[in-house]
């Protein structure tokens, strides 16, 4: 498969997976809003999500399986791109590169641990000894859960921090996305580069509302 | 000895069909036996080694460059021109052929030029083909424009890089021999000697310039493509690197050198603004259709431009030839514009400039037409001098710009040297004394795309080919040669640096051969150089060595080169005694300025035989015959 | 105006990377340019610094530079951690002093990415550049039998984009400033400009396909889309041209 060895062939697989996450982080945001709505909302979003069985199983497989591309690709491109640039010049000036072009990796990186740890936490739900007892006997009460960690204010700052991460990662990833597939030219990608700006900062904000209203007493029922 | 140009007879425009006809063939079985060395891969030496490689011949290329793309016809900004008609304003072979020979102030072959005027139309074809983004129009078809006052719009041009698209057309079809095997490509190697075997050329001596080797390549022809010499005045619109080398070492072996005091002064290029000076930059010719040439009335005028009062200020050429005014020939602008700078009214560091002011077309047409006009050569001036040329005026000095004279050949653009081919600006042919704007683009391509597949062809049919190897004797001894020199000029150790040296010949030769030349001048400066030769050789300092990178030894060699070429360039010019077109010799002028040709003793070409370096070159007479074009005098009052 | 700056000089402390072959090691030397005008080119000042260190018998920096206006491509000097130095749309040859103020210290290093290894000080190896070109860069056009130039009526906004493309002078300032040393600029550009035009169509696929190879295997890195490239580029050459590079390349997959 050439795809996977050609260099913008890579880059090809790494924006089609990193657009299905995208969609997924734009759903799953959409889907934690109806924490603002009550209670009920929620856990009957969570509910009917469950409901869905085998699709809910194929549709894991697929992210995972998305996850698993995007982050082979990320790494080994990044890897070939260290060998590519052996020197460092001595004064560090950047014209157009920024923070968030330059740490891709590392942000990705950061987004796996915290995937690795939101799975733990809200999907398997191995940490416990940090969930209520009353919500550990009842699984269907996602709403308690969340609200339930969110009080905890090093739970919540950990979010935070990692909303920070993915705002770093797709302020650059998104209008990227348009480049490496070829959409972009010079009259489009300044846009891209707002839609990516705006998209990220609205998941910024977003997502960490849920925990930092939570953490300062709005959500409490 | 009357030379023979071998042109063709009969009716003009048949020579060059006939004489293809005519010429002898390469069996397809046999041109892969056959090697041909490139020497320069400028839009000559790109397109002929393209050629040939496409037809079955090995190649084997050479540069100076790292690239062969950055020979320095890279430069040319202004167009090429062809004979295609496209805009349907009366152009023709015959009047691009008639245009060429008079332009050149008769001083080229007739059968060379038609040559030249019925290829050309192909030449923009093929660029075409290869992707060459010329300008187009609206209806999406190829856009002209008229240049250097063509009464025609016979200009094809990419922006204001024509020379860039056009040679990178040719290294694409280069890069694509490359990669098909058919060419070896050698960047960064200079020739430095050429090597004959029975009298015939089959080998070039080359240094590595990156690990210092001196090495000797055989092939069965030679083609030197390596540009233009006019460096010999040290500051000029070439290009660091470009030098008389190549064709100086082949003068040496025995090809005739002619007409070297043929050499063209662009007037409009950004003046000098300092001592360090490296290289004068050129501004299109177009900007004197819009901007106004003049210097301060008095001597020692130092208030700013924009306050010296109308009646302060002389617009010498309007006022000298009030019918042309601005835009009076390349050469009759540029000698005013010295005029005015001897006389002590130059302006700007040095006072070796005059102005070029656009403030009455401003005030005209508005600073917006002209920026649309002109924007990038407002930037380009802005950029090197920091002035905006919108509002205050530019300031502008004539340079050397382009070598007329060169190598002597044939039509069958063979020089005298069996297997010797010369081509592109290192040969004299088609622009006789004076080159007009946009044909050396045109020339470069026509001799290495469309003339030399078929003469070589008629040169290889008739010898064997592997006639010499590596060890050859002569091969031997070459290398020894050079490398005797490279040492040489390593060991002297003496104070003075390369450019120091290039530049004391520099300012003689500008000063006294460049835009006008006397007898005197010349007289003088042939008396003076061999004294810089002497300093050279004694006084010389080369640190490093030769086994690695050495610029300076590669710059070394170049001047030494100039300092025996500049010589011969003199000689020429001092026995020309007439004015004719980038030749003017102060004896020989009309009242008004205008040069004065003698047509009854100098129509020939001047092609001068090297009899060692302290001796003076022997003189060949090439007769020029005029059938088709009339001697007439230029008039431009 | 004239002469009213000519008194006027700069002294600057230059901190110049001398590497003395390419397995060599390098090094910072410090250097002082002294008497420098705001008229003189950067070259310019180095040829000053230069005549200083031959006439103390000592080898001079080694730098890449020919056309001296802009156009060759040739000179390839980071300077103060930029490719050419940082002003828009300027090759190192064509950047002046008036940049700089006197007693400023200025950084000098060689283009750095594995696929150009450095020759000697400022000089490197940009023959990768070359080999890119000869996978694919042109189009199959022999020569003779070209049909007619205008057969084919190319539309102005094409001819003018080809153009913009083809503007590129191969001076490798794209993959000096590239964090990944990528040559998807310089790459771009040539597969842009022949694909838009009817003459490069034909071989479009293939030409992407091989150039993308070559440039593989000559070293260069991944395009991860940071836009350095093009704020460093002299010629302004814009990133649009990799998008084209990555459609065309998605266009030979799709078949
Ligand atoms: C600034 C400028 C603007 C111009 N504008 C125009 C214009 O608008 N229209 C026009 O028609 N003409 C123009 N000209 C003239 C025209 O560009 C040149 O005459 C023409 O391009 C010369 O091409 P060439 O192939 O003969 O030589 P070049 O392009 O100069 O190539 C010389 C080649 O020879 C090689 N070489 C030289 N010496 C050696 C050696 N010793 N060993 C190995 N290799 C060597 C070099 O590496 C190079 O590859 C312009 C010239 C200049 C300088
Ligand atoms: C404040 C922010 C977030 C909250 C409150 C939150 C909440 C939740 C909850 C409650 C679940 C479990 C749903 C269930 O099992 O029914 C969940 C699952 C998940 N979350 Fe989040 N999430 C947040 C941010 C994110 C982010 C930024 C990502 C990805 C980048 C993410 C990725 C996932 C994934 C992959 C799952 C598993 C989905 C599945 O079960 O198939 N979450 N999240
Ligand atoms: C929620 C999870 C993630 C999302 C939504 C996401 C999204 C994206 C997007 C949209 C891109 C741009 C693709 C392109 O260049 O065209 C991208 C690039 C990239 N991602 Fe992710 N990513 C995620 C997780 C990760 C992870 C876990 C890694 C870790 C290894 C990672 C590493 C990278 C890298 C290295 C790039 C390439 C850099 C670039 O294109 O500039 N990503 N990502
Ligand atoms: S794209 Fe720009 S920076 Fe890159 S090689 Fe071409 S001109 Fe130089
Ligand atoms: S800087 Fe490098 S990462 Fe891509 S956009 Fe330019 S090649
Ligand atoms: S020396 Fe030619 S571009 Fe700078």
């Amino acid at each position: 498969m050439e795809i996977l060895t050609n260099t913008v062939g890579r880059k090809v697989l790494m924006a089609v997976t990193g657009l299905f996450m995208l969609f997924f982080v734009i759903v799953h945001l959409l889907g934690n809003s109806t924490i603002f709505v009550g209670p009920s909302a929620l856990n009957t979003y969570a509910e009917k999500l469950h409901s869905l069985g085998p699709l809910v199983w194929a549709f894991r497989a697929f992210m995972l399986a998305m996850l698993g591309v995007h982050v082979l690709f990320g790494v080994l491109l990044t890897l070939e791109n260290w060998a590519a640039n052996p020197g460092k010049y001595a004064v560090n000036r950047k014209l157009k590169a920024n923070f968030s072009s330059e740490t891709m990796i590392w942000t990705g990186a950061l987004l796996f641990a915290f995937l690795v740890y939101h799975l733990l936490q809200f999907t398997l739900r191995v940490t416990p000894d940090i969930i209520p007892e009353a919500v550990a006997k009842r699984p269907g009460d996602v709403y308690a859960m969340v609200v339930g960690s969110f009080r905890h204010t090093a739970i919540s700052l950990i979010y935070v921090g990692a909303m920070v991460v993915l705002f770093l990662h797709l302020k650059h990833g998104i209008q990227s996305f348009f480049q490496s597939l070829g959409w972009s030219n010079d009259r489009t990608l300044p846009r891209f580069e707002t839609i990516g700006n705006v998209l990220s900062a609205l998941f910024l904000l977003g997502y960490s509302a849920i925990p930092i209203l939570i953490l300062v007493g709005f959500l409490t029922r | 000895m009357n030379l023979n140009g071998k042109c063709p007879t009969g009716p003009i425009e048949k020579t060059w069909d006939k004489h293809r006809f005519d010429m002898k063939l390469v069996n397809p079985a046999n041109k892969r036996k056959y090697k041909i060395l490139v020497v320069g891969t400028g839009l000559a030496g790109a397109s002929a080694a393209a050629s040939l490689a496409e037809l079955g011949y090995n190649v084997e290329a050479f540069c100076y460059q790292d690239s062969p793309r950055r020979a320095h016809s890279i430069a040319a900004q202004g167009g090429i021109n062809a004979s295609k008609n496209y805009p349907n304003d009366g152009d023709s072979i015959y009047r691009l052929f008639y245009d060429t020979v008079k332009g050149g102030d008769f001083r080229a072959r007739e059968a060379d030029v038609w040559r030249l005027a019925q290829v050309s139309s192909h030449i923009i074809d093929q660029c075409v083909a290869q992707g060459v983004p010329f300008a187009r129009d609206y209806a999406g078809y190829l856009d002209n424009r008229s240049f250097g006052g063509a009464q025609v719009s016979r200009t094809f041009y990419a922006r204001g890089q024509t020379g860039q698209q056009l040679l990178l057309g040719a290294y694409s079809a280069l890069s694509r021999q490359i990669k098909a095997g058919m060419v070896k490509m050698f960047p960064r190697t200079e020739m430095l000697d050429l090597v004959l075997v029975d009298g015939e050329a089959k080998g070039i001596t080359v240094r590595d310039l990156i690990s210092g080797e001196i090495r000797c390549h055989v092939g069965d022809a030679v083609l030197l493509c390596t540009g233009g010499y006019v460096n010999v005045f040290y500051l000029s619109t070439m290009a660091m690197g470009a030098s008389v080398t190549a064709i100086w070492k082949a003068y040496k072996k025995g090809a005739f050198f002619a007409n070297p005091c043929y050499t063209q002064i662009h007037p409009t290029c950004i003046p000098q603004s300092g001592d360090y000076q490296s290289k004068l930059t050129l501004m299109s010719e177009s900007l004197r259709n819009d901007g106004r040439c003049w210097v301060p009335k008095n001597r020692g005028d130092n208030r700013s431009p924009n306050d010296i009062p109308e009646e302060d200020r002389d617009y010498y050429l309007e006022r000298k030839y009030p019918s042309f005014g601005n835009l009076a020939p390349r050469d009759i602008a540029s000698r005013a514009a010295k005029e005015q700078c001897d006389d002590g009214r130059g302006v700007g560091p040095g006072g070796r400039g005059v102005y070029l002011d656009f403030r009455d077309s401003i005030a005209r047409l508005g600073e917006e037409t002209i920026r649309e006009r002109y924007g990038n050569l407002f930037e380009m001036y802005e950029r090197i001098t920091d002035e905006n040329g919108y509002k205050v005026p530019m300031r502008i000095y004539p340079a050397p710009h382009y070598a007329m004279g060169g190598l002597w050949v044939d039509y069958n653009l063979m020089s005298n040297i069996p297997g010797l081919f010369v081509l592109g600006e290192a040969n004299f042919s088609v622009h006789g004394a004076n080159r007009l704007g946009a044909s050396a683009l045109m020339q470069g391509l026509a001799d290495g795309y469309f003339v030399i597949p078929y003469t070589v062809a008629h040169y290889l049919a008739q010898t064997k080919p592997g006639k010499a190897k590596e060890d050859h004797a002569e091969c031997r001894k070459s290398i020894e040669d050079v490398k005797g020199s490279m040492k040489k000029l390593l060991s002297i150790n003496g104070r003075r640096t390369v450019t120091e040296l290039m530049r004391e010949l520099g300012t003689l030769m500008w000063n006294n051969v460049g835009m006008a030349r006397s007898k005197e001048g010349l007289t003088e400066v042939i008396m003076k150089i061999p004294g810089i030769r002497e300093e050279f050789w004694q006084n010389l300092r080369v640190t490093g060595n030769g086994a690695q990178i050495n610029q300076q030894l590669e710059n070394a060699g170049r001047t030494a080169d100039f300092l025996e070429f500049a010589e011969l360039l003199c000689r020429d010019a001092l026995h020309r005694n007439e004015s004719c077109g980038g030749h003017f010799r102060v004896e020989y002028q009309y009242e008004d300025g205008e040069a004065k040709r003698d047509d009854k003793n100098y129509c020939y070409s001047a092609a001068w035989e090297f009899k060692g370096v302290d001796s003076e070159p022997e003189l060949h007479k090439e007769p020029l015959e005029f059938k088709e074009v009339h001697l007439a005098v230029r008039s431009y009052k | 105006m004239s002469g009213q700056n000519e008194h006027k000089t700069m002294t600057l402390k230059l901190i110049v990377w001398r590497q003395n072959g390419k397995n060599g090691p390098g090094r910072f030397e410090t250097y002082t340019a002294r008497e420098i005008t705001e008229h003189h080119s950067f070259l310019e000042m180095l040829d000053v610094v230069n005549e200083d260190l031959i006439k103390e018998g000592k080898e001079p920096i080694i730098f890449d530079h020919d056309c001296r206006e802009g156009i060759c491509g040739v000179c390839s000097q980071v300077i103060n951690g930029v490719p050419h130095g940082g002003q828009e749309r300027t090759t190192v040859c064509q950047l002046h002093m008036r940049k700089f103020k006197d007693g400023d210290t200025i950084y000098i290093e060689p283009w750095r990415a594995r696929a150009f290894p450095i020759l000697k000080d400022l000089m490197v190896d940009r023959s990768a550049l070359d080999t890119i070109i000869q996978a694919g860069g042109y189009t199959s056009a022999h020569t003779g039998g070209a049909p007619d130039a205008n057969a084919i009526p190319i539309p102005k906004p094409d001819a003018e984009y080809s153009m913009d493309a083809a503007e590129c002078i191969g001076c490798g300032a794209c993959v000096a400033a590239c964090p990944n040393g990528a040559a998807m600029l310089f790459t771009g550009a040539k597969v842009a400009q022949l694909a838009v035009l009817p003459q490069g169509k034909v071989e479009a696929k293939e030409r992407a396909r091989a150039m993308i190879k070559a440039m593989q295997e000559c070293g260069f890195g991944n395009c991860t889309n940071h836009y350095e490239c093009q704020a460093a580029c002299p010629k302004g050459i814009h990133v649009k041209f990799i998008a084209r590079l990555n459609r065309e390349y998605i266009r030979a997959l799709i078949g």
